[in-house]
């Protein structure tokens, strides 16, 4: 082909301005940058001339950072990474492998597309030494949702935890409210709030272009989790007890207690209603204005706040995880992530998943901030924010029974589809049990 | 870094004078009774009155994106937003969205020129490609003399109704698998598009050059002119209007286009085109999507200026089913 | 910009070899034996754009086809696909929308694009004039998402307003309303997008259109004494009659096609989904390509009508001649 030799050159120096950016101040002046020391990088060979093609759902600023930490490894081992990032990835992964044109490696934010995935013949089975990292440091949770019929896929990349409520610490002090802990408690405060009439107690919004819906699948999601502890979580999100199971539906009027109460929703924005056109990205900062006391979002949150807004216990918004609601149902907290799955094995396919389930890896990217991981090898220390070293602590804590977002392991004609859609009916007025019925006839049969 | 029509080009509008050798459009004002003259300059005031009302109606909307994209983030999303109107009252303006766009905000932006360029090399073999494949079958299927030709012409047109989500995946194995193109590479965007863009072109281009009179044609066959003699120095010419018609909303479907470039570009700014960058400006979690204006109008700029400068080839345009009489 | 250069190179080589596959086909059918020149003429025009049609569009309209009998994992499963589409509790409400969409676009849209094609004929600044109808179809349907989102933005009373449809309302005394949730009429507020796209469309090729009519017929008409609507109606558009059966049939299809403009403003949740956009959420996001490939057949019947009325104008435009 004759365009390759132009395109080289392109590649290269685009490769060596992300060097350069990698090792900030210590690349000044000319020749090779190496701010990086390569003795941890040695065990994953030499690979010069070999590239790895990387596709997932992480764009723009996020995608840089992922880039950055690609950088060190490239560095040191000589291979290139294509990274290619698209909101189109869920769809667009289906597409690609179908037509015989999958990436080396993808990086799967469901775990149901992983499955999917993996059941149709398109992924290897991961390698022994990336099983054997995972082993080392992730807790058997984890290393579950990147196995499929027994066979182990995928190691988780980054996490994120949900559940985490909102609020403005002055707000609260100034009005004397305490952080509640437990749901009654927060039910109570919601109600003293919404008497008081100063503010809303709660804001919220759900709209996501066609994901529209899915924060208010998060908040069933906490409640299932907290009401009916973690087992019946697991049944419901495997289809053993049907959708419309009554503890389901409980699940739905008790979140929908503050969610369908025109008094308690929706802060700076109008009546329960607005939720569905209210962007979830601007949902919580009514809570900045004093136009509502709380706001239901996972830890990405904190990247949604407007620009020098300082997220810590004494700043302008905090976070505190959503309270117990049955105590005998013990202390589990809901969360996302994504899976690292291959459709090569190749060596340096291998290497680069090696790499991405190491410590060192999730060191690096978390030190960039905006991302924490539940890699135990990962040091607190390199949390750049309060949320995110709270985040770490829960997700290394051997006592904190994690779950991940149901929906995201529930079937796509489901969690992609069906679950958003009887979201958005509810808030619309559609009742919890005929909406839990009509999820429930989509699910696929098999 | 792009062109904008003088102003006063439009201003030049009468002025401009169709292609071909056909009439010139200006009426005879000269000749008429004064009556009847300041009754027709009344007629059409009262539409030029109806005009301008729909212009702007039609307007509005993207004017007021257009205000919106210079406005600070929390003046456009979020409770403190206010409606975009407000602008005229509190001046809060910033470049600060279009720099993000274009230069500050993520690792693939730093080189929004190359989606650019992308774009523009996406978008012009394609437009050619369309419209010369196109062309030569609308002559076929007009001026042609086969069996099964209407039946044929009817099938072309109605491949139209094919939605492009569906031929995707054949597509991309035919060419991963079989034709071995290299992914990431501009030929498959090209060739896709030009597939998809066929039937339409075909079928708007028939209906012109169908119209173009049979003596025209018997004429220059009397004179010896052979098939391609007729495409390139009759047929062509005289369709100058409709090819330019064709050639601006082929540049903008193409141009507006993301699935395709989803699922061939690669996604890489090697090949990917500027809808597929704007897709993503707004983060993972659309933290910033109080950029989308501002990507919205760095997107059409292009298209517009296109649409300017080929204005003046159309007047006549597409279908004109004037020469017949 | 070095790069740039690589990517133009590439650019120039394409239709470089582009230019050489046409010149060789020209070549061919002009050195044919006279015998079989016409034959070679329609192979050698017909042929490339054939070829990729096949390629591109039949092959798959037939894969498509099978598609539509096979479950998720790919088996068959007979008429489980369509029996599902008309059984699920959406599959009215989705019929009915798209039937409403493909009568009221087009006809509104050339209406619009029609009138203002006439009134704009001549004016001062018809070329300014025109380039602002038409500005909505140089957006994507991805920004006209945004642009009427914007437009429909609803806050709760007492709340200040940021939709500017919104803000009129409340400032003439009524209630904030929310455009997009209440069905029936949230169609009607999503068609109006389509065409506020699609006029622009019409104008132009019905401008164009009307700019051929000759003017010595419009003339005489008016010399008879014929008032302005009586020129439009006798004269203007039989003139025209061609090109508004193709702006109305090409808006059609477009219109029947279409799902962008429902998926990025009401992802088809508040009985809002046309058929397109049920085939793209099944084939896509829901991992039930079987069930998108059925409601892609069911887009084709659809449009079969109109298939059949343009063979019929087709034929009678050929008597004529």
């Amino acid at each position: 082909m004759k365009n390759r030799k132009y395109l080289l050159p392109v590649a290269a120096t685009g490769a060596l301005a992300l060097s350069l950016t990698a090792c900030g101040p210590s690349g000044g002046g000319g020749g090779q940058a190496t701010g990086v020391d390569c003795a941890a990088y040695e065990s994953y060979g030499k690979l010069d001339g070999k590239t790895v093609s990387v596709y997932a759902s992480i764009v723009d600023t996020e995608a840089t950072s992922l880039e950055t930490t690609f950088a060190p490894f490239e560095e040191c081992t000589g291979a290139t990474i294509k990274y290619e990032g698209s909101k189109e990835f869920e769809t667009q992964i289906g597409v690609r492998a179908k037509a015989g044109n999958a990436p080396d490696i993808a990086i799967f934010p469901q775990p149901g597309l992983l499955t999917d995935q993996a059941t149709a013949g398109n992924l290897k089975p991961a390698p022994k030494a990336v099983s054997d990292l995972v082993d080392k440091n992730w807790s058997a949770d984890w290393k579950k949702y990147g196995t499929v019929d027994g066979t182990f896929y995928a190691a988780p990349m980054l996490a994120n935890v949900k559940g985490y409520i909102w609020y403005a610490p002055k707000t609260f002090k100034d009005n004397g409210w305490e952080v509640p802990k437990t749901w009654d408690e927060m039910m109570t405060l919601t109600k003293k709030i919404a008497d008081d009439g100063a503010m809303k107690p709660w804001c919220a919004g759900f709209e996501a272009g066609e994901a529209t819906g899915w924060p208010g699948t998060d908040w069933v999601e906490d409640v299932v989790l907290r009401a009916q502890g973690p087992e019946v979580y697991d049944q419901w999100v495997s289809h053993q007890i049907p959708f419309n199971d009554p503890k389901i539906v409980d699940a739905m009027n008790k979140t929908g207690e503050i969610l369908l109460n025109p008094k308690y929703v929706n802060g700076g924005f109008g009546d329960v209603r607005s939720i569905l056109t209210t962007g979830y990205a601007q949902a919580g900062q009514p809570v900045l204005d004093g136009q509502c006391a709380m706001h239901h979002q996972a830890s990405f949150q904190a990247a949604n706040w407007p620009e020098g807004t300082v997220v810590a216990p004494e700043g302008d918004v905090w976070a505190f995880m959503a309270p117990p609601i049955d105590a005998s149902k013990g202390k589990a907290i809901n969360g996302g992530g994504e899976m690292v799955g291959a459709y090569k094995d190749t060596p340096e396919v291998q290497a680069v998943l090696a790499y991405m389930a190491s410590a060192d890896f999730a060191n690096t990217r978390v030190k960039l901030g905006g991302a924490v991981s539940a890699n135990k090898g990962l040091d607190p220390a390199n949390a750049q924010s309060e949320l995110d070293k709270q985040s770490i602590a829960l997700l290394q804590d051997p006592d904190t029974v994690f779950r991940f977002d149901g929906s995201d392991l529930m079937p796509g004609a489901v969690g992609s589809n069906s679950f958003w859609k009887g979201i958005v009916a509810w808030v619309n007025g559609t009742p919890a049990k005929q909406v839990a019925d009509s999820v429930e006839n989509s699910w696929p049969k098999s | 870094m792009t062109v904008m029509p003088a102003p006063d080009e439009a201003a030049n509008a009468s002025s401009t004078k169709t292609r071909g050798g056909l009439p010139p459009n200006g009426s005879p004002e000269d000749s008429e009774p004064i009556m009847r003259r300041v009754k027709s300059k009344l007629t059409s005031r009262w539409a030029t009155a109806a005009a301008v009302i729909i212009a702007t109606v039609w307007t509005i909307p993207t004017f007021g994106l257009l205000v919106s994209s210079f406005r600070p983030a929390a003046k456009q999303v979020g409770p403190r937003s206010d409606g975009w109107w407000n602008f005229f009252g509190d001046w809060q303006f910033t470049f600060k969205n279009y720099v993000d766009v274009t230069a500050a905000a993520g690792s693939q932006s730093a080189n929004l020129s190359q989606y650019f360029a992308n774009s523009i090399a996406i978008v012009i073999p394609v437009t050619v490609f369309v419209l010369v494949l196109a062309s030569m079958a609308a002559y076929i299927f007009a001026w042609g003399n086969f069996k099964g030709r209407e039946a044929a012409f009817i099938f072309v047109f109605a491949l139209q109704i094919i939605p492009l989500q569906m031929a995707l995946i054949p597509l991309l194995t035919l060419f991963t698998q079989v034709l071995q193109i290299p992914p990431g590479s501009y030929a498959q965007l090209w060739i896709a598009h030009t597939m998809f863009g066929l039937p339409l072109g075909i079928f708007l281009l028939h209906n012109f050059i169908s119209e173009i009179p049979g003596e025209v044609i018997e004429a220059a066959k009397v004179d010896g002119a052979g098939h391609t003699t007729i495409f390139w120095r009759i047929i062509l010419p005289l369709s100058v209007p409709a090819l330019a018609s064709l050639a601006i909303f082929q540049f903008l479907w193409v141009w507006n286009d993301l699935l395709v470039a989803l699922v061939f570009s690669g996604g890489t700014a090697d090949v990917a085109p500027i809808t597929q960058r704007l897709a993503e400006i707004s983060g993972t979690r659309g933290a910033r999507d109080y950029l989308n204006p501002a990507a919205a109008f760095v997107s059409i700029i292009v298209p517009l200026a296109v649409f300017f400068g080929l204005q003046r080839y159309f007047v006549r345009g597409l279908l004109s089913g004037g020469l017949k009489g | 910009m070095e790069f740039i250069g690589g990517k133009f190179l590439q650019v120039v080589i394409a239709l470089a070899a582009f230019a050489a596959i046409i010149g060789l086909i020209m070549l061919l059918v002009d050195r044919a034996p006279k015998s079989a020149k016409d034959k070679v003429t329609i192979v050698g025009f017909l042929a490339p754009a054939a070829i990729l049609m096949l390629v591109g569009l039949v092959y798959p309209a037939l894969q498509t086809s099978l598609l539509a009998f096979t479950d998720a994992k790919g088996q068959p499963n007979g008429v489980d696909n369509f029996v599902w589409m008309f059984t699920q509790p959406e599959a009215l409400a989705t019929l009915r929308n798209t039937v409403i969409w493909t009568v009221l676009v087009p006809l509104l849209a050339t209406g619009f694009g029609l009138a203002y094609a006439v009134f704009i004929d001549k004016a001062r600044g018809e070329r300014v004039l025109k380039a602002l109808v038409f500005m909505p179809m140089a957006i994507s349907f991805v920004g006209a998402g945004i642009i009427w989102k914007l437009v429909y933005d609803y806050r709760g009373p007492g709340i200040e307003q940021t939709g500017v449809i919104n803000y009129l309302r409340v400032a003439l005394g009524m209630d904030p309303k929310q455009f997009l949730l209440d069905a029936p009429e949230n169609t009607i507020f999503l068609i109006i997008v389509m065409v506020w796209i699609q006029t622009g469309f019409a104008m132009v090729i019905l401008s164009a259109a009307i700019k051929g009519v000759p003017v010595e017929l419009v003339e005489a008409a008016r010399l008879d004494g014929a008032n302005p609507w009586q020129q439009f109606r006798n004269v203007t558009v039989p003139g025209i009659r061609g090109a508004l059966v193709v702006v109305l049939t090409t808006i059609t299809i477009a219109t029947l096609k279409v799902f962008d403009i429902v998926r990025t403003m009401t992802a088809g949740n508040y009985d809002t989904s046309v058929v397109a956009n049920e085939m793209y959420t099944q084939a896509f996001r829901a991992g039930e390509p079987g069930r998108g490939a059925a409601l892609a057949l069911i887009l084709f019947l659809l449009v079969l009508p109109i298939v059949v009325y343009n063979a019929r104008v087709l034929r009678q435009q050929r008597e004529i001649r």
